[in-house]
């Protein structure tokens, strides 16, 4: 060891085996006081198991030692409390139901007898102060109606609270795949004041500028092993995504402006009678971002839209059929109890038929072709879709809309939580499902996926206030936009 | 936003109390001498069993379960309140009869008398339903299959106790329940508290969280470090505690007991909660609400009465009243959502 100081967790040559996989073959790894680990890897690598093995949610072989005492047999989630690891799961771990002070409290069994309930909400109103300024929650508000965004900014601040155990390890999963880059910068500015006072933090992330700017050091992982670990400042982006075991692929700067096309438009929005108000409209084979932070109001456009395709709507024209990609998978995409065979023909039970009754070899044939053309890892679309990594839920998702007779796709934030792998296999797609006439309409909070989009539409506060070509489209342009009326 | 006085929200937890209200003025207005201290005695009376059953349902509602057997087990409760809380052992008709046929000798011991017997029972009743709770959870059982199952238990343990009607009351019991407390009548007393009680115990208390919370997201209580397998224990327990209640003063209303006393109960008690803005999954749940939601059903029947609809009628109607406030909370939901 590099350092005679204990970790606060170590693990030595540890496996985890979910029946016949492997996901964790034998893995090394030493979580120290005062360094942020950046934990990258394909989805499928092992991050999320290796993840729940530090907090505790299941057992492992092998060696694991909390400040240099082996625990292996014993851990748990309260072993793993009571020594001050914390963990923030990718799929938000909040009880919608409750409000956010009886959250704070379900963490912290110590949070009990009269007054509970005041002091559990000044404790996470505190903790939420420190780490995401002016964030306008308060302890009273039932989870269930926040935004996204305000819920995991919640989560996040409540695994740093701190009552009975000190929080020392924090562990966060994809903290900023809700978030917009004005509260992921909050939130990373905080992990190295944490950092700095002395305490750990993994952060897992599939932004890896995040991973490089943030920590101190970078462990790769690849098919449940550590293939790669080092300082973060010997690593550039390249290097890392090289690391992961995808092939560096630069983006084929498709810089050219478009022809902006014209004749009728696919799906047309009348603009806002106020002044300045933008239409939004969408030809044929066009690709069209809808920009600007995060929660402004673009889901909310997308929904209109796929309710104005079935439902008449004064102000929203659409002509053919549309889909919707879901972002919220857990709520609003997958069917959990279902195949994965099932979950992609169900849009498209209508051409599967043979009189009444679903035709049962067009299903199995469609689900078997989308498998392949968009890889979808599985050894039987029959299984369970729960047996797939989010990564793949999320593909059998696209293989749902792709699938479809739909001209004009929604895509709301499809690619949250998704490996970069899997991302350039999806946008390739989208391309070429583009160039085959077909229309995307796609929200998104990462620049680098608004450089697929024809052309891009910034939202501030429920209203269109920028629509940029992608010949005008730099970052700077989305933030001034977004950020306008602030400066 | 926070300030307007009639937001979505509002109104939707004010809704079981304005359809209450609603029922009251229309019952007082068909008929004004209900609005008197015998009429509210009178009319409320049976909303303190089915306001109890209620909160048991609400319990198990709680964790995302459904209980069917509460009827039949209110109905078991009121047949071992009528007979062997009341005489012991030797209260049973078919001690009774062994008596009579001169198979046992007229005086019994202590033993075979004393009310401990029917305390004992009444104790393995909450037990099963704890267990019940475990083996729902062990198992990763429906509850409703399970439940239902114990219905028929729970009926078949009634109809051994007690094969036809009968039995009486223990005396303190019949003397609660028909407790004459100055200016305000008994029911609105107890309604009250028992409304108070379930709402500080689900609602204010800190593990009260970590309950509701595990109809929320149970994943979140487990990562969390709580056990699951205790709170269905402890719901399904509580469940069987109100339940018990139910039963107890239902018998001590009727002072005699019938295995197929409370078989209406089960719907009652759904319907109860979710009238009073609970839902079937997710934790959201209000104990005050419900014990609103078992007092407006039970008005529904007076109201009924009132308007001189048969009782053939009776259940059917109850049935629309339900669906007409349904529909206005459907309508209140959509008018959230817009905004």
């Amino acid at each position: 060891m590099s350092r005679a100081e204990v970790p606060i967790i170590s693990l030595d040559g540890v496996v985890k085996s979910f029946g016949a996989v492997r996901a964790l073959q034998g893995v090394d790894l030493a979580c120290r006081k005062g360094e942020c680990i950046g934990l990258v890897g394909h989805n499928g690598a092992g991050k999320s198991t290796l993840m729940n093995l530090l907090a505790g949610v299941f057992s492992a072989e092998g060696r694991i030692a909390l400040d240099g005492v082996d625990t292996a047999d014993r851990y748990s989630v309260a072993v793993a409390q009571a020594h001050g690891i914390r963990c923030v799961f990718q799929e938000l771990s909040l009880c919608p139901n409750l409000t956010v002070a009886e959250n704070a409290r379900i963490m912290h069994a110590s949070l009990k007898g009269i007054g509970w309930r005041k002091r559990a909400g000044a404790l996470i109103i505190a903790q939420l102060d420190l780490v995401f300024p002016g964030h306008g929650i308060s302890a009273g508000d039932v989870v269930g109606d926040l935004p996204i965004a305000r819920r995991q900014m919640v989560e996040i601040a409540r695994a740093f609270t701190v009552t009975a155990a000190a929080a020392r390890l924090v562990i966060l999963d994809e903290p900023t795949s809700s978030l917009d880059a004005h509260q992921a910068g909050q939130l990373l500015a905080f992990v190295r004041r944490f950092v700095a006072e002395g305490g750990c933090v993994v952060l897992i992330s599939h932004l890896l500028g995040e991973i490089l700017s943030t920590a101190d050091r970078v462990v790769v992982m690849k098919d449940g092993r550590v293939v790669a670990e080092r300082p973060a400042a010997e690593f550039t982006r390249a290097s890392l995504v090289a690391a992961m075991g995808t092939v560096a692929r630069e983006e084929a700067g498709r810089g050219e402006a478009t022809v902006r096309r014209s004749g009728s438009p696919r799906v047309r929005v009348a603009a806002e009678r106020r002044a300045g108000g933008i239409e939004f409209t969408a030809h044929q084979g066009e690709i069209v971002g809808l920009a600007g932070l995060g929660g402004q109001g673009q889901s909310e456009m997308l929904v209109r839209i796929f309710d104005a395709a079935r439902r008449a709507d004064r102000d929203i024209d659409v002509s053919g059929g549309v889909a919707l990609v879901a972002g919220d998978r857990q709520t609003d995409g997958v069917f959990p109890l279902w195949s994965i065979a099932e979950n992609i023909t169900i849009a498209s039970l209508a051409r599967l038929r043979r009189g009444f009754l679903i035709d049962r070899a067009k299903t199995s044939a469609m689900a078997e072709t989308w498998k392949a053309r968009i890889a979808i890892r599985t050894p039987d679309v029959d299984n369970p879709i729960l047996s797939l990594s989010g990564g793949n839920q999320q593909k059998a998702l696209f293989a749902r809309a792709l699938g479809s007779t739909a001209e004009t796709v929604l895509m709301d934030d499809p690619m949250r939580g998704v490996d970069i792998g899997t991302k350039q296999e999806v946008y390739d797609m989208i391309r070429s499902e583009a160039a085959g006439g077909r229309t995307f309409l796609w929200y998104t909070t990462e620049m680098d996926e608004l450089r697929h989009c024809d052309h891009v539409y910034v939202f501030r506060d429920q209203h269109i206030v920028a629509d940029l070509s992608r010949g005008e489209l730099t970052e700077e342009k989305i933030l001034h936009a977004s950020f306008a009326e602030v400066a | 936003m926070t300030g307007s006085a009639l937001s979505p929200r509002l109104l939707r937890s004010l809704l079981p109390a304005l359809s209450l209200a609603a029922l009251l003025i229309a019952i007082f207005w068909l008929q004004p001498r209900a609005m008197s201290y015998v009429g509210f005695n009178l009319m409320l009376n049976l909303a303190i069993p089915i306001a109890l059953a209620t909160i048991a349902q609400m319990c198990v509602i709680t964790v995302n379960d459904l209980d069917l057997s509460i009827g039949t087990y209110v109905g078991f409760v009121a047949c071992v309140g009528a007979t062997l809380l009341s005489g012991g052992v030797g209260a049973l008709p078919l001690v009774k009869d062994l008596q009579a046929s001169g198979t046992l000798p007229t005086d019994l011991p202590w033993l075979l008398t004393t009310p401990l017997a029917g305390i004992l029972v009444l104790a393995l009743g909450i037990v099963v339903y704890a267990l019940l709770g475990a083996l729902i959870y062990w198992r990763d059982l429906p509850s409703i299959v399970v439940t239902l199952g114990m219905s028929f238990v729970w009926l078949g343990l009634s109809v051994v106790i007690l094969p036809v009607p009968g039995g009486a009351a223990p005396g303190w019991i019949r003397s609660l329940m028909t407790l004459k407390p100055p200016f305000i009548p008994f029911p609105i007393i107890a309604a009250a508290v028992i409304a108070i009680f379930a709402h500080i115990l689900i609602m204010r208390t800190s593990y009260g969280a970590v309950l509701r919370g595990a109809g929320g997201n149970p994943r979140a209580i487990e990562r969390a470090g709580w056990s699951l397998l205790k709170v269905k224990v402890a719901m399904f327990a509580l469940a069987g505690f109100f339940g018990m209640l139910a039963g107890l003063s239902l018998v001590g209303l009727t002072t005699s007991g019938d295995a197929n006393i409370a078989l209406r109960y089960t719907l009652l008690s759904i319907a109860g909660v979710i009238l009073g803005g609970g839902e079937f999954v997710g934790g959201r749940i209000s104990p005050v609400g419900a014990v609103i939601g078992a007092a407006t059903l039970t008005l529904a029947g007076s109201f009924l009465s009132f308007l001189r609809i048969p009782p053939d009628w009776q259940i059917g109607a109850q049935g629309a009243i339900l669906i007409i406030v349904l529909a206005l909370r459907a309508l209140i939901d959509h008018a959230e959502k817009r905004r």
